[in-house]
């Protein structure tokens, strides 16, 4: 999948690419255009211009729904789940299992709500029918993943999916985020944090100042590496430095 | 490509959905999720305070007399659970439940010139509420004016209404098909008739949601709770019958209001609508996500409120066999947004049952009816009723404030 478009000044050409089953992390400075970048993908935002290849064939996509019917999942910073809801509840927020007359089709939601938890190995919720308010942080960020595999997406974007959350949480998450690509998705990770990128990603995308500047193999770079990327620390060992105006990086 | 959650992952024992009663209920509290419990201890103990010590209380007559006193409020109080449900507020509930009121009594007015069989003219009074909800949804839903302040508006709105219609002080119902609404009792063998009907219904529905269960493999949680209420249930219902036999029989309004429990139970708890009304009212930008059209959602919750002050109006009507001044004035107002709070219904949102409006309402009424018959005045009686709503409220706010702790 490549995109590239030129837009007033969010983006200018970025290119972005991710595969089945690699983690690509996109990093950069506030502002560098992450959000952007990942609002076009998922349909929020229309592109100005630029092309969209899904499975090597040219696609538009226009709304969220779109996105959603082409298998692309975003699991937002903010959670986006209801509190007050259980776990099989969330799942299948606004998808709800149900026959010809509305009725909700309880069991067929449950069994493959605890299907896909087990597959996804989240062991530590104790009951798929606990309210959603009750789980940890890390509890929650698995059931808004586990979400999005639910549904059979070929693509899931998650946006700081560690951001607040302490140790061993982060190591569930970042678990699972390894677990989805093993199972053949293409994952995106938004992340601020190098140490959490450096141990599940397999390749780095680099933004700045509205363009994508690198994208380095995992195995073949170091972190020292890639904040001189993401900051411009030593541009002279960054790749497609050359190609930014001196103005216009101040 | 499409996943297979079970392939490529080593077997896990997950933990069992399934856990003691105990534990549940203790995780349940410990979640802020308080349900009925605390409604129908209060309950327990007024009913046993009463009976002690109000030489009347414990008696068929006055059982059936609080059940047609508090059937049209119970009835607008299930509206209310619903917009509490998402969140919102509707002030506007007695006084539309008033034009309902007159709207029945002017309709099936004989020698008005447009005299309607009993049933249309509640069919049209009902569907006025309908009407009413459905523009004051749409201004708070579409444009975005707070719930307080629309149906503030119409409080005061429908209230001229009713008293610009009703110029000479009242309006005589002489229909008997919408007087049987509030004074309509069932013969005995009717009301057996009922009960049996009622136990079925509840005993088939348990039975095929296990069946159901089973054939997904899904366990079913507390096997003996379920066989609690198998028996329970039926019991209740038959003993109830039992009360209002020996009195006049079983009132039309009490079907009438355990029929609206049951139907709006199954709404809210069994179909995507009711689910969208709890992921609005939980989280409102969650929904919108999630592609649940919240808009559609306000304006039907605030349809169905104005459908049950309707229905609830021409029952408070009718019991008076006229439709004056008064209609949807008075404690109406209060006491079904109290009954609905005090229940157990969440202010904030998301949380609560219709059954809950049931319940408060019971409790307001028994509290009303059992201090009369001890001789207190509505002064006292309005002073418990205000402190055990501010109780009901205060529970609610400290469970919210632990639910959130336990989160972390």
């Amino acid at each position: 999948m490549s995109k590239s478009f030129g837009s007033v000044q969010a983006l200018i050409d970025v290119d972005f690419e991710v595969r089945d089953g690699e983690v690509m992390a996109l990093v950069g400075d506030n502002g560098a255009g992450k959000s952007t970048l990942i609002k076009c993908i998922a349909g929020i935002h229309p592109a100005d211009s630029g092309e969209i290849f899904f499975d090597g064939e040219p696609v538009t996509i226009h709304g969220p729904k779109d996105a959603v019917s082409l298998g692309i999942e975003v699991v937002y910073q903010d959670l986006a789940l209801c509190d007050n809801l259980d776990v099989v509840q969330n799942m299948y927020l606004g998808r709800e299992a149900h026959d010809q007359f509305q009725r909700l089709k309880e069991p067929v939601m449950e069994a493959k709500t605890a299907e896909v938890m087990k597959g996804l190995a989240v062991t530590t919720i104790k009951s798929i029918r606990q309210t959603v308010a009750t789980l940890s942080g890390g509890q929650r960020q698995s059931v808004a993943v586990a979400r999005a595999v639910l549904w059979n997406s070929r693509v899931v974007i998650l946006d700081e999916p560690t951001a607040a959350l302490g140790v061993a949480q982060t190591r569930q998450v970042l678990d699972l985020v390894a677990r989805l690509a093993e199972q053949g998705l293409a994952v995106v990770l938004i992340s601020h944090n190098l140490h959490d990128i450096f141990e599940v990603a397999t390749r780095i995308t680099v933004l700045r100042l509205g363009r994508s500047i690198a994208v380095y193999e995992r195995e073949k770079t170091t972190q020292q590496e890639v904040v001189e990327a993401i900051t411009a620390g030593t541009t002279s060992k960054v790749p497609g430095m050359a190609r930014i105006a001196p103005e216009e990086l101040t | 490509m499409s996943i297979n959650p079970t392939a490529a992952v080593p077997e896990i024992e997950i933990a069992p959905p399934h856990e003691p009663l105990g534990q549940r209920i203790w995780e349940n509290l410990r979640g802020g999720n308080l349900g009925s419990a605390p409604v129908i201890l209060a309950l327990g103990i007024m009913v046993l305070v009463f009976g002690l010590t109000a030489s009347n209380f414990f008696s068929a007559v006055n059982f059936n007399n609080i059940i047609t006193q508090m059937a049209g409020t119970t009835l607008l109080a299930y509206g209310i659970v619903f917009v509490l449900l998402i969140g919102e507020i509707d002030l506007s509930v007695s006084y539309v439940s008033g034009v309902a009121g007159v709207l029945v009594a002017e309709l099936q007015l004989p020698g008005s010139g447009h005299k309607l069989p009993g049933l249309l003219a509640i069919l049209l009074a009902i569907l006025g509420g309908v009407a009413i909800g459905a523009g004051q949804g749409s201004i708070i839903a579409l444009i975005g004016v707070p719930s307080f302040v629309v149906t503030l508006a119409g409080f005061e709105i429908w209230q001229g209404v009713i008293q610009r219609t009703i110029t000479q002080g009242v309006v005589v119902i002489q229909d008997n098909t919408i007087n049987d609404t509030a004074n309509y009792f069932f013969s005995t063998l009717g009301g057996w008739i009922i009960a049996a009907v009622v136990s079925a219904f509840y005993i088939g529905g348990v039975l095929s949601s296990v069946y159901s269960n089973r054939r997904h493999d899904v366990p079913i949680r507390d096997p003996w709770l379920v066989a609690a209420k198998v028996v329970a249930l039926p019991v209740i219902v038959f003993g109830t019958v039992a009360i209002c036999n020996h009195d006049r029989g079983v009132p039309f309004a009490l079907l009438l209001v355990i029929a609206m429990l049951l139907i709006w139970t199954y709404v809210s708890k069994r179909t995507t609508f009711g689910r969208h009304v709890y992921a609005v009212g939980g989280n409102a930008e969650a929904a919108r996500r999630a592609g649940i059209n919240v808009a559609r959602i306000r304006i039907l919750v605030f349809m169905i409120s104005g459908a049950m002050s309707g229905l609830g109006g021409i029952v408070l009507v009718a019991r008076l066999n006229s439709a004056d001044l008064n209609a949807g004035g008075g404690t109406l107002l209060i006491d079904a947004i109290a009954a609905a709070v005090i229940g157990g219904t969440s202010l904030f949102g998301g949380r609560g049952e219709v059954r809950n409006a049931l319940f408060g309402s019971l409790v307001i009424a028994v509290i009303a009816n059992g201090m009369n018959t001890l001789g207190y005045t509505t002064g006292i009686i309005f002073i418990v009723t205000g402190i055990i709503l501010l109780l009901a409220v205060t529970l609610d706010t400290i469970f919210r404030r632990l639910q959130a702790r336990s989160g972390r």
